[in-house]
Protein backbone atom coordinates (compact mmCIF):
# COMPACT_ATOMS: atom_id res chain seq x y z
CA UNK A 1 0.00 0.00 0.00
CA UNK A 2 2.69 2.52 -0.88
CA UNK A 3 0.05 4.36 -2.95
CA UNK A 4 -0.79 6.34 0.19
CA UNK A 5 2.80 7.63 0.47
CA UNK A 6 2.73 8.42 -3.25
CA UNK A 7 -0.59 10.30 -2.90
CA UNK A 8 0.95 12.41 -0.11
CA UNK A 9 3.99 13.12 -2.31
CA UNK A 10 1.69 14.32 -5.11
CA UNK A 11 -0.14 16.67 -2.77
CA UNK A 12 3.14 18.02 -1.43
CA UNK A 13 4.46 18.66 -4.96
CA UNK A 14 1.24 20.48 -5.93
CA UNK A 15 1.54 22.61 -2.81
CA UNK A 16 5.13 23.51 -3.68
CA UNK A 17 4.30 24.27 -7.30
CA UNK A 18 1.51 26.64 -6.29
CA UNK A 19 3.86 28.74 -4.18
CA UNK A 20 5.07 30.33 -7.41
CA UNK A 21 1.48 30.76 -8.68
CA UNK A 22 -0.39 32.73 -6.03
CA UNK A 23 -4.17 32.74 -6.44
CA UNK A 24 -4.21 29.67 -8.66
CA UNK A 25 -6.57 26.85 -7.69
CA UNK A 26 -5.53 23.33 -8.73
CA UNK A 27 -8.13 21.44 -10.76
CA UNK A 28 -6.35 18.43 -12.21
CA UNK A 29 -2.92 16.89 -11.86
CA UNK A 30 -1.55 14.73 -14.67
CA UNK A 31 0.76 11.78 -14.05
CA UNK A 32 2.66 9.38 -16.27
CA UNK A 33 2.89 5.92 -14.73
CA UNK A 34 4.94 3.20 -16.39
CA UNK A 35 3.43 -0.28 -16.54
CA UNK A 36 6.48 -1.47 -14.58
CA UNK A 37 6.25 1.20 -11.88
CA UNK A 38 4.42 -1.09 -9.44
CA UNK A 39 1.74 1.53 -8.86
CA UNK A 40 -1.92 0.62 -8.97
CA UNK A 41 -3.86 3.49 -10.50
CA UNK A 42 -7.20 2.65 -8.84
CA UNK A 43 -5.56 2.35 -5.46
CA UNK A 44 -3.67 5.61 -6.03
CA UNK A 45 -6.89 7.44 -6.98
CA UNK A 46 -8.57 6.10 -3.85
CA UNK A 47 -5.65 7.21 -1.65
CA UNK A 48 -5.48 10.58 -3.37
CA UNK A 49 -9.14 11.24 -2.57
CA UNK A 50 -8.46 10.21 1.00
CA UNK A 51 -5.55 12.60 1.49
CA UNK A 52 -7.60 15.45 -0.01
CA UNK A 53 -10.44 14.98 2.46
CA UNK A 54 -10.71 17.97 4.76
CA UNK A 55 -8.34 20.10 2.69
CA UNK A 56 -9.23 23.12 0.52
CA UNK A 57 -8.59 21.01 -2.55
CA UNK A 58 -11.29 18.36 -2.27
CA UNK A 59 -12.33 17.41 -5.78
CA UNK A 60 -8.84 17.88 -7.25
CA UNK A 61 -8.73 15.36 -10.11
CA UNK A 62 -6.00 12.86 -10.81
CA UNK A 63 -5.31 12.05 -14.45
CA UNK A 64 -2.96 9.07 -14.42
CA UNK A 65 -1.85 7.81 -17.82
CA UNK A 66 -0.28 4.35 -17.85
CA UNK A 67 2.65 4.10 -20.27
CA UNK A 68 3.89 0.96 -21.92
CA UNK A 69 7.51 -0.09 -21.62
CA UNK A 70 9.69 1.19 -24.47
CA UNK A 71 13.02 -0.26 -25.56
CA UNK A 72 15.78 0.73 -27.97
CA UNK A 73 17.50 -1.77 -30.22
CA UNK A 74 21.29 -1.84 -29.73
CA UNK A 75 21.74 -3.02 -33.30
CA UNK A 76 19.50 -0.82 -35.47
CA UNK A 77 18.54 1.94 -33.00
CA UNK A 78 14.81 1.37 -33.48
CA UNK A 79 12.62 2.41 -30.53
CA UNK A 80 9.51 0.34 -29.89
CA UNK A 81 6.71 -0.29 -27.42
CA UNK A 82 6.90 -3.70 -25.74
CA UNK A 83 3.86 -5.98 -26.03
CA UNK A 84 3.60 -9.08 -23.84
CA UNK A 85 7.19 -8.70 -22.64
CA UNK A 86 8.50 -9.36 -26.12
CA UNK A 87 11.80 -7.48 -26.01
CA UNK A 88 12.90 -8.48 -29.52
CA UNK A 89 13.26 -5.59 -31.97
CA UNK A 90 10.29 -5.72 -34.38
CA UNK A 91 12.31 -3.93 -37.08
CA UNK A 92 15.47 -6.06 -37.34
CA UNK A 93 14.73 -9.03 -35.08
CA UNK A 94 17.71 -8.16 -32.84
CA UNK A 95 17.74 -9.61 -29.32
CA UNK A 96 19.98 -6.95 -27.84
CA UNK A 97 17.65 -4.17 -26.71
CA UNK A 98 17.63 -1.97 -23.64
CA UNK A 99 14.79 -0.32 -21.75
CA UNK A 100 14.31 3.43 -22.18
CA UNK A 101 11.07 3.80 -20.21
CA UNK A 102 8.34 1.81 -18.51
CA UNK A 103 9.04 2.30 -14.80
CA UNK A 104 8.42 6.04 -14.66
CA UNK A 105 6.33 7.69 -11.97
CA UNK A 106 6.41 11.26 -13.24
CA UNK A 107 4.35 14.40 -13.15
CA UNK A 108 3.04 15.57 -16.50
CA UNK A 109 1.04 18.72 -15.82
CA UNK A 110 -0.97 20.67 -13.30
CA UNK A 111 -4.20 22.29 -14.47
CA UNK A 112 -5.20 25.37 -12.47
CA UNK A 113 -8.00 27.91 -12.41
CA UNK A 114 -6.94 31.49 -12.01
CA UNK A 115 -8.80 34.75 -11.59
CA UNK A 116 -6.65 36.43 -14.17
CA UNK A 117 -3.43 35.55 -15.84
CA UNK A 118 -0.83 33.69 -13.85
CA UNK A 119 1.09 36.06 -11.62
CA UNK A 120 4.44 34.55 -12.40
CA UNK A 121 6.08 32.78 -15.25
CA UNK A 122 5.32 29.08 -15.59
CA UNK A 123 8.01 27.00 -13.97
CA UNK A 124 8.69 23.33 -13.46
CA UNK A 125 8.33 21.87 -9.97
CA UNK A 126 12.08 21.66 -9.46
CA UNK B 1 -8.00 27.25 -16.97
CA UNK B 2 -4.26 27.02 -17.45
CA UNK B 3 -2.12 23.96 -17.82
CA UNK B 4 1.31 24.17 -16.16
CA UNK B 5 3.88 21.66 -17.31
CA UNK B 6 5.36 19.67 -14.43
CA UNK B 7 8.52 17.84 -15.31
CA UNK B 8 9.64 16.08 -12.17
CA UNK B 9 9.37 12.70 -10.58
CA UNK B 10 6.52 12.14 -8.16
CA UNK B 11 8.98 10.75 -5.62
CA UNK B 12 11.42 13.57 -6.33
CA UNK B 13 12.21 14.16 -2.65
CA UNK B 14 13.23 10.54 -2.24
CA UNK B 15 15.16 10.62 -5.50
CA UNK B 16 17.25 13.60 -4.36
CA UNK B 17 18.18 11.81 -1.13
CA UNK B 18 18.91 8.58 -3.02
CA UNK B 19 21.22 10.32 -5.48
CA UNK B 20 23.10 11.97 -2.64
CA UNK B 21 23.47 8.60 -0.89
CA UNK B 22 24.67 7.01 -4.14
CA UNK B 23 27.27 9.73 -4.54
CA UNK B 24 28.50 9.23 -0.96
CA UNK B 25 28.66 5.44 -1.41
CA UNK B 26 30.72 5.91 -4.57
CA UNK B 27 33.12 8.36 -2.96
CA UNK B 28 33.66 6.15 0.09
CA UNK B 29 33.91 2.94 -1.92
CA UNK B 30 30.83 1.37 -0.31
CA UNK B 31 29.05 -1.34 -2.28
CA UNK B 32 25.40 -0.95 -1.25
CA UNK B 33 23.00 -3.79 -2.08
CA UNK B 34 19.25 -3.59 -1.52
CA UNK B 35 17.67 -7.02 -0.88
CA UNK B 36 14.00 -7.28 -1.75
CA UNK B 37 11.55 -10.18 -1.60
CA UNK B 38 8.21 -11.22 -0.22
CA UNK B 39 8.19 -12.17 3.49
CA UNK B 40 9.75 -15.56 4.11
CA UNK B 41 11.88 -15.88 0.97
CA UNK B 42 15.02 -16.13 3.05
CA UNK B 43 16.61 -12.66 3.08
CA UNK B 44 17.69 -12.90 6.70
CA UNK B 45 18.87 -16.50 6.38
CA UNK B 46 20.92 -15.55 3.32
CA UNK B 47 22.50 -12.68 5.24
CA UNK B 48 23.21 -14.92 8.24
CA UNK B 49 25.05 -17.46 6.12
CA UNK B 50 26.79 -14.71 4.14
CA UNK B 51 28.01 -12.92 7.28
CA UNK B 52 29.15 -16.25 8.73
CA UNK B 53 31.26 -16.89 5.66
CA UNK B 54 33.01 -13.49 5.65
CA UNK B 55 36.32 -13.01 7.42
CA UNK B 56 36.14 -10.80 10.54
CA UNK B 57 38.24 -8.15 8.77
CA UNK B 58 35.56 -7.68 6.12
CA UNK B 59 34.09 -4.24 6.61
CA UNK B 60 30.42 -5.10 6.21
CA UNK B 61 27.39 -3.46 7.83
CA UNK B 62 23.71 -4.28 7.67
CA UNK B 63 20.53 -2.20 7.84
CA UNK B 64 17.53 -4.44 8.22
CA UNK B 65 13.98 -3.18 7.81
CA UNK B 66 10.78 -4.51 9.29
CA UNK B 67 7.40 -3.12 10.18
CA UNK B 68 7.79 -4.27 13.79
CA UNK B 69 10.34 -6.03 16.06
CA UNK B 70 14.14 -6.03 16.04
CA UNK B 71 14.27 -9.82 15.70
CA UNK B 72 16.26 -9.69 12.47
CA UNK B 73 18.86 -7.29 13.87
CA UNK B 74 19.32 -9.63 16.83
CA UNK B 75 19.79 -12.59 14.51
CA UNK B 76 22.32 -10.73 12.38
CA UNK B 77 24.25 -9.03 15.21
CA UNK B 78 25.52 -12.44 16.38
CA UNK B 79 28.14 -12.39 13.63
CA UNK B 80 29.99 -9.42 15.11
CA UNK B 81 29.41 -6.90 12.32
CA UNK B 82 27.58 -3.59 12.82
CA UNK B 83 23.81 -4.05 12.38
CA UNK B 84 20.94 -1.64 12.82
CA UNK B 85 17.24 -2.39 12.73
CA UNK B 86 14.99 0.06 10.92
CA UNK B 87 11.48 -0.34 12.31
CA UNK B 88 9.05 1.40 10.00
CA UNK B 89 6.03 1.18 12.30
CA UNK B 90 3.63 0.32 9.49
CA UNK B 91 5.26 1.58 6.34
CA UNK B 92 5.60 -1.20 3.78
CA UNK B 93 8.98 -0.14 2.37
CA UNK B 94 12.21 1.64 3.29
CA UNK B 95 12.85 5.08 1.85
CA UNK B 96 15.95 7.20 1.36
CA UNK B 97 15.38 9.30 4.45
CA UNK B 98 15.35 6.23 6.73
CA UNK B 99 18.67 5.08 5.25
CA UNK B 100 20.23 8.54 5.58
CA UNK B 101 19.13 8.81 9.21
CA UNK B 102 20.51 5.42 10.23
CA UNK B 103 23.79 5.89 8.37
CA UNK B 104 24.48 9.08 10.34
CA UNK B 105 25.94 7.06 13.23
CA UNK B 106 28.34 5.10 10.99
CA UNK B 107 31.54 6.25 9.33
CA UNK B 108 31.27 5.31 5.66
CA UNK B 109 35.07 5.16 5.42
CA UNK B 110 34.88 2.08 7.62
CA UNK B 111 32.38 0.24 5.41
CA UNK B 112 33.12 -1.63 2.18
CA UNK B 113 29.86 -3.54 1.90
CA UNK B 114 26.45 -2.37 3.06
CA UNK B 115 23.48 -4.72 2.93
CA UNK B 116 20.02 -3.23 3.17
CA UNK B 117 17.41 -5.86 3.92
CA UNK B 118 14.17 -4.25 2.83
CA UNK B 119 10.75 -4.84 4.38
CA UNK B 120 9.34 -8.16 3.13
CA UNK B 121 7.22 -7.01 0.19
CA UNK B 122 7.57 -7.69 -3.51
CA UNK B 123 5.75 -4.53 -4.63
CA UNK B 124 6.29 -1.28 -2.72
CA UNK B 125 10.09 -1.36 -2.14
CA UNK B 126 10.60 -1.39 -5.90
CA UNK B 127 9.40 2.24 -6.13
CA UNK B 128 11.92 3.65 -3.64
CA UNK B 129 15.51 4.19 -4.69
CA UNK B 130 17.80 3.90 -1.65
CA UNK B 131 20.98 4.93 -3.46
CA UNK B 132 22.00 1.28 -3.80
CA UNK B 133 24.40 0.05 -6.47
CA UNK B 134 22.02 -2.80 -7.20
CA UNK B 135 18.68 -4.14 -6.15
CA UNK B 136 18.64 -7.89 -5.63
CA UNK B 137 15.35 -9.74 -5.80
CA UNK B 138 14.96 -13.05 -3.95
CA UNK B 139 12.32 -15.61 -4.81
CA UNK B 140 12.14 -18.95 -3.04
CA UNK B 141 11.09 -22.23 -4.60
CA UNK B 142 8.20 -22.54 -2.13
CA UNK B 143 6.55 -19.61 -3.93
CA UNK B 144 5.23 -19.72 -7.50
CA UNK B 145 7.43 -19.90 -10.58
CA UNK B 146 5.16 -17.30 -12.25
CA UNK B 147 6.01 -14.62 -9.64
CA UNK B 148 8.28 -12.68 -12.05
CA UNK B 149 5.27 -12.16 -14.32
CA UNK B 150 2.96 -11.27 -11.44
CA UNK B 151 5.40 -8.78 -9.91
CA UNK B 152 7.33 -7.57 -12.96
CA UNK B 153 8.45 -4.24 -11.53
CA UNK B 154 10.94 -5.62 -9.04
CA UNK B 155 12.36 -8.14 -11.53
CA UNK B 156 12.70 -5.34 -14.09
CA UNK B 157 14.56 -3.10 -11.65
CA UNK B 158 16.82 -5.68 -10.00
CA UNK B 159 20.28 -6.52 -11.32
CA UNK B 160 20.32 -9.98 -9.77
CA UNK B 161 17.66 -12.62 -9.23
CA UNK B 162 18.55 -14.97 -6.39
CA UNK B 163 16.49 -18.13 -6.51
CA UNK B 164 16.57 -19.32 -2.90
CA UNK B 165 15.87 -22.58 -1.04
CA UNK B 166 16.84 -24.62 -4.12
CA UNK B 167 17.57 -27.60 -1.81
CA UNK B 168 13.77 -27.94 -1.57
CA UNK B 169 13.27 -28.30 -5.34
CA UNK B 170 12.74 -32.10 -5.18
CA UNK B 171 9.82 -31.60 -2.80
CA UNK B 172 7.87 -28.74 -4.38
CA UNK B 173 6.05 -28.28 -7.70
CA UNK B 174 8.30 -25.41 -8.73
CA UNK B 175 10.00 -25.32 -12.11
CA UNK B 176 13.24 -23.35 -11.71
CA UNK B 177 13.81 -23.13 -15.46
CA UNK B 178 10.32 -21.65 -15.94
CA UNK B 179 10.90 -19.13 -13.12
CA UNK B 180 14.18 -18.06 -14.69
CA UNK B 181 12.67 -17.84 -18.18
CA UNK B 182 9.85 -15.70 -16.75
CA UNK B 183 12.37 -13.38 -15.07
CA UNK B 184 14.26 -13.00 -18.33
CA UNK B 185 11.03 -12.19 -20.18
CA UNK B 186 10.54 -9.22 -17.88
CA UNK B 187 14.26 -8.41 -17.74
CA UNK B 188 16.18 -9.77 -20.73
CA UNK B 189 19.75 -10.72 -19.84
CA UNK B 190 19.08 -10.60 -16.10
CA UNK B 191 21.75 -12.21 -13.93
CA UNK B 192 20.38 -15.22 -12.04
CA UNK B 193 21.99 -17.20 -9.24
CA UNK B 194 20.56 -20.27 -7.50
CA UNK B 195 21.16 -20.45 -3.77
CA UNK B 196 20.54 -22.53 -0.69
CA UNK B 197 21.30 -21.21 2.78
CA UNK B 198 21.06 -24.65 4.39
CA UNK B 199 23.32 -26.98 2.39
CA UNK B 200 27.11 -26.93 2.17
CA UNK B 201 28.30 -24.97 -0.83
CA UNK B 202 24.77 -23.67 -1.45
CA UNK B 203 25.95 -20.08 -1.49
CA UNK B 204 29.13 -20.48 -3.55
CA UNK B 205 27.72 -18.86 -6.69
CA UNK B 206 26.21 -15.99 -4.67
CA UNK B 207 29.47 -15.38 -2.78
CA UNK B 208 31.38 -15.36 -6.08
CA UNK B 209 28.95 -12.77 -7.46
CA UNK B 210 29.36 -10.71 -4.28
CA UNK B 211 33.16 -10.87 -4.44
CA UNK B 212 33.15 -9.76 -8.07
CA UNK B 213 30.94 -6.78 -7.26
CA UNK B 214 33.11 -5.79 -4.28
CA UNK B 215 36.24 -5.77 -6.45
CA UNK B 216 34.39 -3.70 -9.04
CA UNK B 217 33.21 -1.20 -6.37
CA UNK B 218 36.77 -0.82 -5.08
CA UNK B 219 38.03 -0.07 -8.57
CA UNK B 220 35.27 2.51 -9.10
CA UNK B 221 36.17 4.17 -5.77
CA UNK B 222 39.81 4.48 -6.91
CA UNK B 223 38.68 6.08 -10.17
CA UNK B 224 36.35 8.40 -8.24
CA UNK B 225 39.17 9.38 -5.82
CA UNK B 226 41.51 10.05 -8.75
CA UNK B 227 38.88 12.32 -10.31
CA UNK B 228 38.45 14.27 -7.07
CA UNK B 229 42.19 14.83 -6.57
CA UNK B 230 42.46 15.67 -10.25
Amino acid sequence: MHELSIAESILEAVRKELVSHPGARPVRVGLLIGELAAVDVDSLSFCFEAVLTGTDWEGLQLDARVCRQRRRCNECGNEFGVVDYNATCPACGGDSTKPISGDELDFDYLEVETDGTLATQVQGAE
Amino acid sequence: MERLPLKSKVLNENQIIAESLRQRFREHGVLCLNLISSPGSGKTALLERTLASLSPETRVSVLTGDIQTDNDAQRLAKFGFPVQQITTGGTCHLDGRMIEKHLAVWNLDEIDLLFIENVGNLVCPSSYDLGEASKIVLLSVTEGDDKPLKYPSIFFKSDLFLLTKVDLLPYVPFNADVAEANARMVHPGMEIVRASSTVAGGLDAWLAWLKRRMVQARQEALVSAAEITG
